[in-house]
């Protein structure tokens, strides 16, 4: 068990092929992964979130040591560990799709790692045991792995994950992709737990926020191979520090609507918007920056959680409702307000008025510029 | 009641014409050759099974078929494994896939007579590269009158040309495997051999089986090389099956005993491949048996 650290960590695919500290960076091949400095804590439960292609699973195999960054240093407890094999960071990982040595039986795939490392038998075998009970398989040890389905093969994979107990960190990377729904539940609670017992450091990559959030006390969102916010789950849907957090987090995501800032007031369209607080510094910089030539982006950030729709109020916020979709436990509500779509939540059972005006909680407000959140200061 | 629909012969019939007249016609020739006797005249008489008895108490068919045996296995037993280790010796990327893959590949492009001619010229102890090579360096080595030497020579030539065909499949198996069971081995910490016990191996179990089959079927049918390089000597030490039927049947022009051991010889193929067949893909169902 460990804590890891990544120092100035960056990574090119084709670049300098996989020596670090010699290559020079080519201009030509994009990052992906941007230089980051990260520091997880030990026996912490992280979760990677992000969309397919952001540099998850490159990251993972960077801090697993199957990928050598082309820049940067990775350190265990303060121990640079770059140039140290998997094996040698002592690591566990458990991949995307079911990786089972066919020829050998459930409990000999369970035993592989541990064998390997030439544990005593004894040791082995109560091991064994204990995860294929975890997983549920204790019937099936004796079968062999080849003639298992695809949700039982991933298990397989996932126990190998788990049999080492002495494992600097355990890597997960998408391990519940092919497994049934109502399996995956139990699965997630099974690792939750697994980490409650054991205080291993888990890093778990996932495109799914329902699973990040579920399993992590910690969600990372990486963004284009970058590291866009770090922060509990409450912190990611109250505060998301770039509008791709806000979008990507939330069904459906935050509302983004682009507006012209002065001071204490937005403005949408014809719609003036008071906010609680002042953001005056960031409209100076924009002014600053409108004079040069280059234009800031400003958006207004609310969730549809935070968002009401009445039967009366100032004309200039009519929403015209574009669709709507009842999801089950609530109604989610397609519209536009200013020519911009805007979605909003209604709880079931609240009626939608015939022509309805747009309301909302100023102070669940965030203010984004060039899509990254901006502090307002108390006015 | 099982409806039933005879359309689908239809369907069967041109593959079935087919067949006939490029299989089952000419076998039946054979079958009809087998059981009769001729004295010239086109006429026949019913021998019964007689030549097939005559066959199989023969010495000359015994001693025939025990060379070819040896032959076959001796190259399985070099060709198998060389054929594994070079393919796990390959490149899996850039440029050394293709210039690997052409190397390989041209062995197998050469005709049979051409290869035969190549090492018979090759191994002569008077103008060849290799028998006169070997001579000068003192090595007693004379294909043409030593036994041994005759047998190396030839099983030194199988391996030359038809390793390429081991390699090929088992390296098409070999690239088939993704990326991340490698992955899952080095987390594992598995050993090289590990890698290729557990991961490797159980993968191109299917295309080794082709392999062996293959190179058994026309290993125990060799017939042009030897003839070309050895012509079956020194003596009778390189007079395999086929070299003995085609002796029987155009050199003695014993049509009766030579049909009858064209069939023996064919169900002794049928039997073999069978039989690895069998075993092989019957090893994993044992396995998983244990423990």
């Amino acid at each position: 068990m460990a804590n890891i650290e990544l120092q100035n960590i960056a990574h090119q695919y084709g670049s300098g092929q996989n020596s670090p500290g010699q290559n020079s960076p080519d201009e030509n091949i994009p990052y992906a992964l941007k230089n980051m400095n990260e520091l997880w804590q030990d026996g912490g439960a992280y979760a990677l979130l992000g969309p397919s292609g952001c540099g998850k699973t490159t990251l993972l195999n960077i801090i697993s040591g199957l990928l050598q960054p082309s820049e940067g240093r990775v350190l265990f407890d303060g121990l640079d560990v770059t140039g140290l094999s998997p094996e040698q960071r002592n690591i566990a990982q458990v991949f995307q799709f079911p990786v089972v040595y066919d020829t050998l039986t459930v409990a000999q795939n369970l035993a592989f790692p541990l064998r390997n490392r030439k544990l005593p038998k004894q040791q082995i075998e109560a091991r064994v045991a204990e995860v294929l009970k975890l997983l549920g398989m204790t019937d099936r040890a004796g079968q062999r792995a080849h003639s298992l389905s695809a949700d039982d093969k991933q298990k397989i994979s996932l126990g190998r994950g788990l049999v080492r107990t002495d494992v600097n960190a355990i890597l997960f990377d998408e391990p519940l992709t092919v497994i049934d729904p109502h399996l995956k539940w139990q699965l997630r609670t099974e690792l939750k737990k697994i980490h409650q017992q054991f205080q291993h450091t888990m890093i778990y990559v996932t495109h799914d926020q329902t699973e990040a959030l579920t399993f992590a006390d910690k969600v990372i969102v990486m963004y284009e191979g970058a590291v866009v916010q770090i922060g509990t789950p409450q912190e990611l849907f109250e505060h998301p520090a770039h509008t791709f957090v806000g979008k990507f987090i939330g069904s459906p995501g935050m509302n983004v609507m682009q507006v012209d800032l002065h001071g204490t007031s937005a403005r949408l369209g014809d719609a003036e918007i008071q906010l609680p607080k002042s953001y005056e510094s960031a409209v100076s910089e924009e002014e600053g920056a409108a004079s040069s030539g280059f234009k800031q982006k400003v958006e207004l950030g609310i969730r549809p959680e935070h968002l009401s729709l009445l039967p009366t109020g100032p004309d200039e916020l009519r929403a015209d409702i574009v669709g709507i979709e009842d999801v089950g436990k609530h109604i989610v509500v397609r519209a536009k307000v200013q020519g911009q779509g805007i979605d909003v939540i209604v709880k079931e059972g609240v009626g939608i008025p015939e022509s309805p005006y747009l309301s909302l909680t100023p102070e669940k407000l965030n203010v984004y510029q060039n899509s990254y959140l901006v502090q307002g200061q108390p006015r | 009641m099982k409806t039933q629909n005879n359309k689908a012969w239809f369907f069967v019939s041109p593959v079935l014409l087919l067949v006939a007249l490029s299989a089952i016609i000419p076998l039946m020739t054979v079958v009809n050759y087998s059981v009769q006797d001729s004295f010239g005249n086109n006429e026949f008489f019913w021998v019964g099974t007689e030549w097939f008895q005559e066959i199989l108490n023969s010495e000359r068919f015994h001693n025939a078929l025990q060379r070819t045996l040896l032959f076959s296995g001796l190259v399985l037993l070099i060709e198998i494994p060389l054929g594994i280790a070079i393919a796990l010796a390959m490149p899996k990327r850039g440029i050394g896939v293709s210039v690997c893959l052409v190397l390989m590949a041209l062995p197998l492009l050469i005709p049979w007579n051409v290869v035969g001619t190549i090492w018979q010229v090759f191994g002569r102890v008077d103008i060849g590269l290799l028998g006169y090579g070997l001579s000068s360096l003192g090595f007693d080595y004379n294909y043409t009158q030593d036994i041994f030497d005759a047998w190396v020579t030839l099983i030194v030539m199988d391996v030359w040309h038809w390793t390429s065909l081991v390699v090929l499949l088992c390296y098409s198996g070999l690239v088939s495997i993704p990326e991340v069971y490698y992955q899952a081995a080095r987390i594992d910490g598995a050993s090289r051999w590990s890698v290729f016990r557990f991961i490797q191996l159980p993968k191109i179990k299917r295309v080794l089986l082709i392999a062996v089959l293959l190179r058994f079927m026309d290993s125990f049918m060799i017939y042009t090389e030897p003839f070309v390089v050895t012509g079956g000597g020194p003596g009778n030490s390189t007079t395999f099956l086929s070299i003995d039927l085609v002796q029987m049947a155009v050199g003695q022009f014993d049509l009766g005993p030579a049909a009858a051991m064209s069939l023996i010889y064919f169900l002794i193929i049928l039997l073999v491949c069978w039989v690895f067949y069998t075993v092989m893909t019957n090893y994993d169902q044992q396995q998983g048996g244990q423990n």
